[in-house]
């Protein structure tokens, strides 16, 4: 059950991608683009991250889309007036992509089991229960105490530091999109 | 588990993003088409953090901090670039061109 739920959203991610990469009006492509990122939210609640399924709707399909949206709108770009480069550029693209992809795709023979006999380095069968220890951990922290503390405990112990040099890099995202966007630069 | 098949569509994400990025033209397309690669990565840190712990979670989590804080520079470098030359189409902007 769990596979086909999750067939289906991947279908609707490549779908919404492929259709926002391919739109003419920049408007469209936002909008694909927010179904891309409400699929792969249903995607993560499949993975058990629901929190990270919840931050992904409120932060990139609320916050940085609307962005994108306002921008759009700002500039008046709604037309749809073609954008695309010429014809050998879009065989190099159809290369550059198609390689990435055919070399990317190599990834779907991992399996948990065989993941865990790289990981381990040992020639024989690793039982990957006992190698990958934390992410049950993680499972079973999320069920006792809600999934949030399981994500918020090592943000807030073992990632305390780059979590607050985060707050220098958003403080100077604000001072220099001000700064650029004031009107005598 | 469904590693492998989350570690696939990630891939084919990404790709699908690197083509946009190659194929068009206007600069917000663009910036959407880098958003799309950073969500495919977003996705196979979620998938593997099954395995290695919240770890990937909290990864996730930067990634999206970084992702908001280029879309609001770079969308301000946008606006100012359309108030010079009242296009955001990269072929008109050459200026380092040389």
């Amino acid at each position: 059950m769990t596979e086909v739920v999750f067939y289906i959203f991947a279908a609707a991610a490549v779908l919404s991608a492929t259709l926002c990469i391919l739109q003419k009006s920049p408007m469209a492509s936002a909008l694909w683009l927010v179904s891309t990122m409400f699929s792969l939210a249903a995607i993560y609640v499949l993975l058990n991250a629901q929190f990270i399924a919840a931050i992904q709707v409120l932060v990139y399909a609320g916050a940085i889309m609307v962005l994108f949206l306002f921008v759009i709108m700002l500039l008046n770009l709604g037309h749809a007036e073609s954008d695309f480069r010429g014809t050998s550029s879009v065989a190099a693209t159809l290369v550059i992509a198609g390689l990435l992809a055919i070399e990317l795709l190599a990834l779907i023979h991992y399996t948990p089991r065989r993941l865990a006999n790289e990981f381990s380095q040992w020639p024989t069968f690793t039982d990957p229960a006992t190698t990958f220890v934390a992410g049950q951990v993680t499972q079973q922290e999320g069920a006792a105490h809600g999934v949030v503390m399981a994500v918020a405990a090592p943000l807030f112990q073992v990632y305390l530091i780059p979590f607050e040099i985060t707050s220098i890099l958003l403080l100077a995202a604000i001072v220099g999109a001000v700064v650029l966007a004031k009107r005598n630069v | 588990m469904l590693l492998g098949p989350s570690l696939a569509l990630s891939a084919i994400l990404f790709s699908l993003g690197v083509a946009g990025v190659l194929l068009r033209r206007n600069a917000i397309v663009l910036f959407m088409c880098i958003e799309l690669m950073l969500n495919a990565v977003n996705l196979s840190f979620v998938a593997l953090a099954q395995l290695h712990g919240a770890s990937g979670y909290v990864m996730v989590f930067f990634v999206m901090t970084v992702a908001a804080a280029e879309a609001a520079v770079g969308l301000a470098i946008i606006i100012g670039i359309f108030r010079h030359k009242q296009s955001v189409d990269l072929g008109n902007i050459n200026l380092l061109r040389g």
